[in-house]
């Protein structure tokens, strides 16, 4: 059985020009002990989906699942006070922003303190034990004094030890990280990394990583979503996605990392995820697809097969079915010469989407 | 060719109130930095959050005066410049800024935005200033309806772009880019890049690229410049500081950049603890509480730059050669 599984979940906001759904259709599946990658540009819905998952949005949201299943119990339609006792004892989230989700008020050692008292109902005595071992864990330097100290005389790495020690406070089964390093230098990123694996090494915890950063993807995923404008386009596992990428936009992210490049111009991805005005038909990334045709902008691309990285698309990476006369100029049927060369900056506003074709 | 950036242990203090009964403290932002800068090369800055390299932009900028050494800019001297030289230099170095969402006047439409400079430091008339302003539009990659727009209406990296057009509107010599493309994603952070090696390459511009990412750093830059503290520690040609990276510091910078594919990071030598305070440095070298390679030496005497092969280097360790051989990582795909 699943740790966790998902399916089918969608997130809609009411908002002032009309519904806008989010997230669509996301499927996730997390095993015991497993590192889940779920990677995308900023606005593809990560943070939503974790956040719907969570049961943590605005009212203005209404989530949809056929399936919510942690530990095989289903989620949905639990009172907030059942979930509550699941959500931060079973599974924890730490958030992309660490300063903002602590409560400036208390002190470090009053928070995980809460934590503790809430879920495991500690004394006053265990409380503080346990606090200290916490912060010690997460390399917090003499916690006996930042125990005291308030959440604004931290700095951006101490908050998110801070933060990960009141999330692992109960030895939750399920940690979900929403981009947990972004706000971090590359040194304090690998500490952060390095401690959040250990954990999950040591404890068998499970870990759901969101991030926009491959590099981070590759260094601690086993099984990595690709997620574009609230719908999941690929579903691989880690090395197969970086060998063998099925879906063109994951080979764009992939290509555009520097540490890829091969010459002196990058390869781009022309255009912006599509917003809440101005989402496409058919296919949502056919505006800045360069293999996109007429039936990618206007019919809805099927899910492939587990071989080809449950990619949705109508004609993935190396198994394109087209004629090769019928594929647009400038491509081999299989072939990812269009992001090799990158696309001129003059030829990138949205205005252009399309350009690329 | 001469340096168009010469600096002589450039350094930059501030006095920082404490509370009312307490005196004020030194806060040495940057100290003795001594590195030059040739026309049309890209040197790179990296270092940890708070290591100087925002308050070294603000002084070549000229938006601050160092508080010490020489800062010698195109042949001038910023602290005994004249006003009409001053001015001059103020069109020679333009800035551009990390957050693309907080540098650009949000009541000011973009044409307004990137004719201010044109307003201020030239005489032209209003509809030399606009045309001006549409081929600037065009050269960043953006179009001429963009003119009469507010930034709310553009993403991320069409902000940089338009920042970027602000800043090459005086035609500088040299442009101090501070985390140009850190707030952005890594597709339009390609765009971002491609952009600045277009205009380099048109406008033969000179960057200094402040950057905390060393794999957009290997990229493009010609040199780096690695600073910790304040100071310079590790200065050299780009591929000789990933490959043959001497300063322990270094080392570790490198060790802690992710790799670009799964099963390729090794072990990494981690580096423990978070930058010092400022307020009060180690003794000796600033590093020492943090190197596996400190001993009595390195705690209580200072390493300055120092010659070693291609690269600059201020470390006891490396001059004794008692470091061992650097671990370089396949950083990049061969
Ligand atoms: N105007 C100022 N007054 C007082 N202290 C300052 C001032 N500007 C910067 N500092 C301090 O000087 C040091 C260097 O800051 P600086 O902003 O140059 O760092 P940085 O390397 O650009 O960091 P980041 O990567 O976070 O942008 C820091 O300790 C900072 O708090
Ligand atoms: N409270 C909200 N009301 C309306 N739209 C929202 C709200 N929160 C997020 N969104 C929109 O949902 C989309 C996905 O956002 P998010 O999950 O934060 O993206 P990611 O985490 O992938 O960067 C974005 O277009 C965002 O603007
Ligand atoms: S369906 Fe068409 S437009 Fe969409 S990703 Fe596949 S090839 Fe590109
Ligand atoms: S001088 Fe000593 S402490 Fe400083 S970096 Fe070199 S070996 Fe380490
Ligand atoms: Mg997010
Ligand atoms: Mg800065």
């Amino acid at each position: 059985m699943s740790l966790l599984s998902i399916r089918n979940l969608s997130v809609t906001f009411r908002t002032a020009s009309g519904p806008f759904k989010a997230v669509d259709g996301v499927d996730i599946s997390v095993e015991p002990g497993e590192v889940l990658g779920i990677v995308g540009e900023s606005g593809s819905g990560k943070s939503v989906a974790m956040l719907g998952l969570m049961g943590l949005l605005p009212p203005t949201a209404t989530v949809t699942a056929d399936e919510i299943a942690f530990q095989g119990r289903d989620l949905r339609g639990l009172s907030r006070r059942e979930r509550r006792k699941i959500i931060g004892k079973d599974m924890a989230m730490i958030f992309q922003e660490p300063i903002a989700s602590l409560n400036p008020c208390f002190t470090v050692g009053q928070q995980i303190g809460e934590t503790l008292r809430e879920h495991l109902g500690l004394d006053k005595a265990a409380r503080r034990e346990r606090t200290l071992e916490l912060l010690r864990k997460v390399g917090i330097p003499e916690p006996e004094r930042r125990m005291r100290a308030f959440p604004h005389q931290l700095s951006g790495g101490m908050s998110q030890r801070v933060m990960i020690a009141m999330a692992i406070a109960c030895e939750p089964k399920l940690l979900i990280a929403d981009e947990p390093t972004t706000a971090l230098d590359v040194t304090i990123q690998a500490q952060i990394l390095d401690l959040l694996l250990d954990l999950q090494r040591e404890r068998g915890m499970a870990m759901i990583l969101i991030t926009h950063d491959m590099g981070v993807i590759a260094e601690t995923a086993n099984r990595v979503v690709v997620q574009y404008a609230g719908t999941q386009v690929e579903r691989q596992q880690v090395v197969d996605l970086f060998d063998e990428p099925r879906h063109p936009y994951t080979a764009a992210l992939l290509a555009a990392m520097p540490e890829r490049a091969r010459g002196g111009r990058l390869p781009t991805i022309p255009g912006v995820v599509p917003g809440q005005g101005d989402r496409p038909t058919g296919c949502l990334f056919n505006p800045r697809c360069p293999k996109a045709d007429e039936r990618c902008r206007t019919v809805q691309p099927p899910r492939q097969p587990r071989e080809l990285g449950e990619a949705l698309c109508h004609y993935p990476l190396g198994a394109d079915p087209r004629r090769p006369e019928d594929i647009p100029p400038g491509f081999g049927p299989d072939g990812l010469a269009g992001f090799e060369g990158g696309a001129r900056p003059s030829d990138i506003t949205p205005d252009m989407r399309g350009a690329a074709r | 060719m001469s340096p168009i950036v010469i600096a002589d242990k450039v350094g930059q203090t501030y006095s920082i109130s404490r509370g009312a009964f307490r005196p004020t403290a030194d806060l040495k932002a940057v100290q003795e930095a001594s590195f030059e800068v040739s026309a049309g090369e890209t040197l790179a800055i990296v270092g940890e959050s708070g290591c100087g390299k925002s308050t070294l932009a603000r002084m070549l900028t000229m938006i601050e005066t160092p508080t010490s050494g020489t800062l010698t800019i195109d042949g001038i001297d910023v602290a005994t410049a004249g006003a009409a030289e001053l001015k001059r230099l103020r069109s020679t170095v333009q800035i551009v800024f990390q957050n693309p969402y907080g540098s650009l006047n949000p009541r000011q439409k973009v044409g307004a935005i990137i004719e201010e400079p044109l307003k201020i430091n030239t005489d032209l008339s209003a509809a030399e200033r606009r045309a001006k302003a549409e081929k600037l539009l065009a050269e960043v990659g953006l179009r001429p309806e963009h003119y009469n727009r507010y930034p709310h209406m553009f993403s991320g990296g069409q902000r940089q772009r338009i920042a970027v057009a602000r800043a090459i509107a005086l035609e500088p010599k040299i442009l101090v880019l501070d985390e140009p493309v850190s707030a952005l994603d890594v597709s339009i952070q390609a765009q971002i890049l491609n952009l600045l090696a277009d205009l380099q390459e048109r406008l033969g511009l000179t960057y200094i690229f402040i950057s905390h990412d060393l794999s957009v750093v290997r990229h493009v830059a010609d040199r780096v410049m690695v600073m910790y503290l304040g100071r310079p520690i590790e200065i050299a040609p780009v591929e000789t500081l990933y490959t043959d990276p001497q300063h322990p510091y270094t080392r570790a910078l490198l060790a802690a950049t992710p790799a670009a594919r799964p099963g390729q990071r090794g072990e990494r030598a981690k580096l423990v603890g978070e930058l010092p305070s400022p307020f009060n440095p180690p003794k000796g070298c600033a590093f020492n509480p943090r190197c596996p390679f400190a001993d009595e030496r390195t705690r209580t005497e200072r390493p300055t730059l120092k010659r070693h092969g291609k690269t600059m280097v201020a470390c006891f360790a490396v001059e004794e050669g008692r470091l061992p051989p650097p671990s370089p990582r396949e950083h990049a795909e061969a």
